[in-house]
């Protein structure tokens, strides 16, 4: 299907992409990968006055790692260049994990780890590895930038806190305090299909004891669920066999799924259980080894 | 000005506004003045008649409708015409020199590595963009870049051949050869598996 008529802006530069912004009133929508806006436009699910395409900014396009060990991921960044990026690969275990796994090659060749987020899609992979990691969203609006922690910048099914004269500029991984250790785990049907369930553990770790820990799910609930509790079950504690099938009751507890095409509520809830404590239980070893 | 593709939709009226675009397509530019929300993939099929590039289901889950932009696989039903303005895209049609087939081209005809033939321009482009990146795959390696492009006879099996021998034959060693020792290793693999079931 066509997409509903629009005005197409290809701005050369942010500042240009919020006044358009402005000046549409809500009526407008930043386009970067496009790998869900532009079947949404073509559903009729979405149908904005004003299509402002940022992919013209390449100065968008950056995966920065900072001196103190945070990292910076521009809005133009691809998922393909997340799972290509030999320093994700070293020191974001949740993200690297994440990344071959997010929807097919093809479309990571084009969608964006931002845009993602910003999309909010309940069954989304970026928003759950992002709260995981304790992650933010950067905002640009005409007043300048704010920094939106993930699991306040998604409110709900592709809802998120952007106003809209905002573009979400770059997201924001923090430096861990100590050694990082983490892992994702994804169902799906078929490669590329939405999540049936999966889970994001990010670990950090100093004196072989959990200093800070994070879970989050996927395609469990009507918005990426942060299973605040089931990460806190493991702080201050070795990774055991005991801390670990608690922190994964407690994730299987918050989940929160519907029975569709795609399984049971119990399934489903099943399955985050199980990958949970799978994660868990593989990073057992180098937790002992960071000890 | 009246757009080049209002056959597609319906005309667009005097105040919908066109943009120009210039791209390049098999390295030869067409410049057309289109409205913004006509699909790479129709300004491909309608609008310049290379139906080589299929479209299948038209929401980003098949891959039928790949295309190479800018070098990069992308699936041209998800991607606005307008943004390929300034870019390149090939097309099947642009895989071949003349009447010399592109090594994949030939794998596929070599190892009949189609059945009803819809996936199979799709599934082409993404295997020339993986060798392009990586001249050597694996078998995992070749599943893996083929996963976004869905063969619906599921004869993905003589695909990864053709795609092995394609590699074989631009490394400058005996593709047929190369398909052979891919074919001893699975009955190998499923001789083991036999025996231990």
């Amino acid at each position: 299907m066509y997409p509903g008529r629009f005005r197409y802006v290809s701005p050369r530069s942010i500042d240009e992409a919020i006044a358009v912004l402005t000046e549409a009133e809500g009526e407008g929508k930043v386009l970067a990968g496009g790998q869900s806006l532009i079947p949404l436009l073509k559903l009729r699910f979405a149908s904005p006055g004003v299509l402002v395409d940022i992919n013209n900014l390449p100065d968008l396009d950056y995966i920065r790692r900072e001196d103190d060990g945070s990292f910076r991921i521009g809005a133009l960044t691809r998922h393909a260049t997340m799972e290509r990026s030999a320093s994700i690969a070293r020191h974001q275990p949740t993200a690297a994990a994440a990344a071959p796994l997010v929807a097919d090659p093809i479309v990571r060749n084009r969608g964006t780890l931002v845009g993602s987020v910003c999309h909010a899609d309940p069954q989304g992979d970026w928003a759950a590895v992002m709260i995981a990691a304790g992650g933010s969203v950067v905002a640009q609006g005409p007043e300048g930038r704010r920094t939106i922690p993930v699991r306040d910048f998604v409110t709900g099914p592709f809802q998120n806190v952007l106003a809209y004269d905002e573009v979400a500029v770059e997201a924001v991984i923090p430096a861990p305090k100590g050694t990082v250790v983490g892992g994702f785990l994804k169902l799906e049907r078929r490669v590329g299909d939405f999540a049936t369930a999966g889970a994001a553990v990010t670990l950090e770790l100093s004196g072989g004891k959990v200093s800070r820990a994070g879970i989050a799910l996927t395609g469990v609930g009507a918005a990426t669920i942060d299973a605040e509790d089931a990460a806190n079950a493991l702080l201050n504690r070795p990774l055991g066999a005991e801390t670990i099938d608690r922190a994964a009751t407690l994730a299987a507890e918050i989940a929160n799924p519907k029975s569709d095409h795609r399984g049971s509520a119990d399934y489903k809830r099943h399955v985050v259980h199980t990958f949970v404590r799978r994660i868990l239980a593989g990073l057992t070893e180098q937790t002992e080894r960071a000890a | 000005m009246t757009s080049l593709f209002e056959e597609i939709a319906e005309p667009a009226p005097d105040d919908v506004p066109v943009n120009r675009v210039s791209v390049t397509v098999n390295g030869k530019r067409r410049t057309a003045d289109i409205e913004p929300r006509l699909l790479l993939a129709h300004f491909l099929r309608q609008g310049l008649k290379l139906t080589g590039t299929h479209t299948g289901c038209d929401t980003t889950n098949c891959g039928a409708c790949t295309v190479l932009l800018d070098g990069k696989a992308v699936k041209s039903c998800t991607v606005l015409a307008v943004q390929a303005d300034g870019r390149d895209v090939t097309t099947v049609e642009g895989m071949a020199t003349g009447s010399e087939l592109d090594p994949v081209q030939e794998g596929f005809k070599d190892e009949h590595a189609l059945q009803c033939g819809f996936c199979t321009p799709g599934m082409m482009l993404s295997a020339r963009a993986l060798l392009n990146e990586n001249p050597e795959p694996t078998e995992d390696e070749i599943r893996f870049a083929l996963s976004g492009n869905l063969c619906r006879c599921t004869g993905y099996q003589n695909i990864v051949k053709a795609v092995l021998w394609a590699a074989a034959k631009e490394n400058g060693q005996d593709p047929r050869q190369a398909v052979a020792r891919y074919e001893a290793a699975q009955q190998g693999r499923a001789q083991q598996n036999g025996a231990h079931q």
